[in-house]
């Protein structure tokens, strides 16, 4: 009932309960809204109560969506992205970001456009650096035609986003010192980042249920026993150890195998908090009746725990499994960036934040650094996210 | 009281040993071994042909064919016994000789670091709660959360760069150039000082971001409280009565947490090091997984674990102190 009585402070709820007596005259329109409303509130299921409450929450809302564009971003990165993320583009080494603009010292156009580059020798260091040309204007078209890519891995298309009509690659965001997209990387980056994120969750999430879920169900010494394990994996420090997991993996690996063995490493590591979470959750309700009463219903171990007391609990297990996403980003981008994770060809967050390891680079083409900023995007949403979902999964909660 | 200690030493025990267990197989994980690695190291380039039947004879005299539970108790009994932490491979002398010193820095570094976190994150949070609603408040908060979002070794490179803008080229590192291989003096031990700051400011920044949420979280909650109330209907002057109601209570979720700030801390350690230039431990393990060192890696990730564990201990003590709810419970 106090939550109930907060949601009506709130304005979601009219303060005063419907009075029913015969006596009063016919509702007002107003009245009717009103009346419909409440009804709504009361007969709503659990989800539907969940996501409005969630909905109230406007830095959530706003997480969320950012992790969507994030996904999309990701997933249809071969053909947004103008570059494939290991194309070279020789006449643009450590190229600065090519900004699509309207107006030059020559005059505005209705089309945006971009500066043609030449190669210059830096009269510093002598390298050889991209330098834009204002002489030369390259517009910025929509649906450019481009090497073949399968979308998603199935669907064949020979065409980009947007690009340069002249046909050359346009640089959004810069190239590197290799002369690669850094807007495209960006893109694949973040699909390889995501998809890790979420893979390690599932394995670590798949961990937990089993683990915690044997430790709370069966209780007394198997449990003192797996709680010994957690703790063990628990105190070890996290990074050293995936560190030392990484260093282990054969350096003639593929990167896809090394792709999926850091998926491994970060699955398997993962679990303790979750599995704590879940076992003190079962532990608290493996006296309740009707636990007993699947017990006597001849139901087996597995079933009276995913049928009967995850359910309980599972708006819980959701918001901690968005939780622990940002541990996995951040795990990965730190062992990539010091070479310990991902390896060239594949792209991430953290391969291309290697290339940006000294305050040099910060000098001469913090366009390296953007991928950082995801990453720090990433984890700032998911940890919204996560907040707005605690909030909104408590029926309890102060923000009804 | 007595056998509250006792419970927790015996199961500080079991987990060492659990740890042993599992840094031991974190060492033998790479493919090839010690005898692989020091045959190859002494003899590739010198034109010497070397055959499988060399490699296993030097892996006979250095007893590295004997079944893994032998090569464990032998380590385990070297460190043990002796404080023998066996060879280093790429340095070709022990992994005591290596780590030496080594040790003492990161402690320092370390207890720089929690009083740094603590002394900024306690009162900060304190002064959050009481200021909730605020503009003050709504300004940590989306600080703290910055704090948690931004990777350390991003934090490094920026505070770097800017470092090096308003200071001049100086602040990587832990030393001066001067005192790098000089003998210990007060001259070094004042110019480490000067270096302290920025690994240390670096290192605690997350910690210090989860410390305030929590303080803060634990504090509003204690506010509420009937005992403030009634210490307040009492006259107590407002600063005194903070400290001594709900501050003291909000110490408890910090000081048990003391152990998961140092698992933190060390967590960060190898990538911050690599980033800032230290020359402790956490760069020492990174560069010993890269060549694979797995001797010196091990023992390195054996030692945290045992500062960490250690801590947990102190952490549970300085918990029984503060509550006698805690003390007389259990």
């Amino acid at each position: 009932m106090n939550d109930m009585s907060r949601l009506s402070e709130a304005g979601a709820l009219p303060a005063t309960p419907p009075a029913t007596s015969p006596a009063t005259p016919p509702e007002t329109a107003a009245e009717r809204r009103a009346r419909a409303r409440r009804e709504r509130y009361y007969s709503a299921g659990q989800w539907r109560l969940v996501w409005w409450r969630f909905r109230r929450h406007r830095g959530a809302l706003l997480a969320a969506l950012l992790l969507g564009a994030m996904v999309l971003a990701g997933l249809f990165a071969d053909v947004v992205a103008p570059c494939a993320p290991t194309e070279r583009d020789r006449a643009y080494l450590a190229g600065p970001p090519q900004f699509p603009v309207f107006c030059d010292a020559k005059g505005c156009s209705l089309r945006p456009f971009v500066h043609g580059s030449r190669t210059e020798r830096d009269p510093v260091t002598l390298r050889l650096r991209a330098v834009p040309d204002p002489e030369k204007r390259d517009p910025v078209i929509f649906f450019v035609p481009g090497p073949t890519v399968r979308l998603l891995g199935a669907i064949p298309l020979s065409v980009r986003l947007f690009g340069l009509e002249s046909g050359a690659p346009l640089h959004l965001w810069g190239t590197d010192p290799l002369g690669r997209d850094v807007f495209s990387r960006t893109l694949h980056a973040t699909r390889t980042s995501l998809s890790i994120g979420v893979l390690g969750v599932l394995i670590s999430f798949t961990l937990a249920l089993a683990i915690g879920g044997i430790a709370g169900y069966a209780g007394g010494l198997v449990d003192a026993a797996i709680q010994r394990v957690t703790e063990v994996v628990r105190v070890i420090p996290v990074i050293p150890l995936y560190m030392g997991l990484a260093a282990a993996m054969p350096k003639e690996w593929s990167s896809t195998q090394v792709y999926f063995a850091m998926t491994l490493i970060l699955g398997l590591f993962g679990w303790p908090t979750l599995a704590r979470r879940i076992r003190s959750q079962l532990l608290s309700i493996r006296g309740e009746d009707y636990v007993l009463a699947a017990r006597l219903a001849g139901a087996r171990p597995a079933r009276i725990i995913a049928g009967h007391m995850l359910p309980s609990f599972t708006s819980f297990i959701i918001v901690d499994l968005v939780i622990s996403f940002p541990y996995m980003i951040l795990s990965e981008t730190a062992l990539s960036f010091v070479g310990l994770g991902l390896r060239p060809p594949a792209v991430s967050w953290g391969v291309m934040l290697q290339q940006a390891q000294s305050v040099q680079v910060i000098e001469q083409a913090p366009w390296l650094f953007i991928p950082a900023g995801f990453v720090v995007l990433a984890v700032l949403a998911f940890t919204l996210l996560g907040d707005g979902l605690r909030d909104a999964a408590d029926p309890y909660g102060q923000n009804g | 009281m007595l056998r509250f200690l006792a419970g927790r030493a015996v199961g500080m025990a079991v987990t060492l040993v659990l740890v042993s267990v599992m840094v031991f197989a974190i060492m033998e994980l790479p493919p090839g071994d010690y005898a692989d690695r020091y045959a190859f190291r002494k003899y590739s380039g010198t034109g010497v042909t070397i055959t499988e039947a060399d490699v296993a004879a030097i892996r006979h005299t250095l007893g590295l064919d004997r079944p893994a539970p032998l090569r464990y108790l032998d380590w385990v009994g070297g460190i043990v016994l002796h404080g023998d932490f066996g060879k280093a491979y790429a340095f070709e002398t022990s992994v005591n000789a290596i780590i030496g010193q080594k040790v003492w820095l990161t402690l320092g570094l370390l207890f720089v670091t929690l009083v740094l976190t603590y002394a900024v994150s306690i009162p900060i949070g304190i002064y959050a709660a009481v200021r909730r609603g605020t503009a003050t408040d709504y300004g940590l908060t989306v600080l703290s959360y910055l704090g948690l979002a931004l990777p350390n070794f991003l934090l490094a490179l920026v505070l770097l760069y800017f470092a090096n803008r308003w200071f001049g080229a100086s602040v990587g590192g832990l030393f001066g150039q001067a005192y790098e291989k000089a003998p210990w003096s007060a001259a070094k031990l004042w110019d480490l000082v000067k270096h302290l700051w920025l690994p240390a400011l670096v290192l605690a920044w997350s910690a210090m971001a989860y410390q305030i949420q929590t303080v803060r979280a634990t504090m509003s909650d204690e506010l509420g409280k009937l005992s403030v109330i009634a210490a307040r209907a009492r006259g107590l002057p407002e600063m005194r009565l903070l400290l001594k109601y709900p501050a003291r209570l909000a110490l408890n979720p910090v000081v048990s947490t003391i152990g998961f700030d140092v698992n933190r801390i060390f967590s960060e350690l190898p990538i911050v090091a690599a980033v800032l230039g230290l020359t402790e431990l956490g760069d020492l393990l990174l560069k010993s997984f890269l060549d694979l060192d797995m001797n010196v890696a091990g023992a390195i990730l054996l030692l945290l674990t045992v500062v960490i564990v250690g801590m947990n201990f102190v952490s549970d003590l300085l918990l029984a102190w503060l509550d006698p709810r805690i003390r007389l419970g259990g």
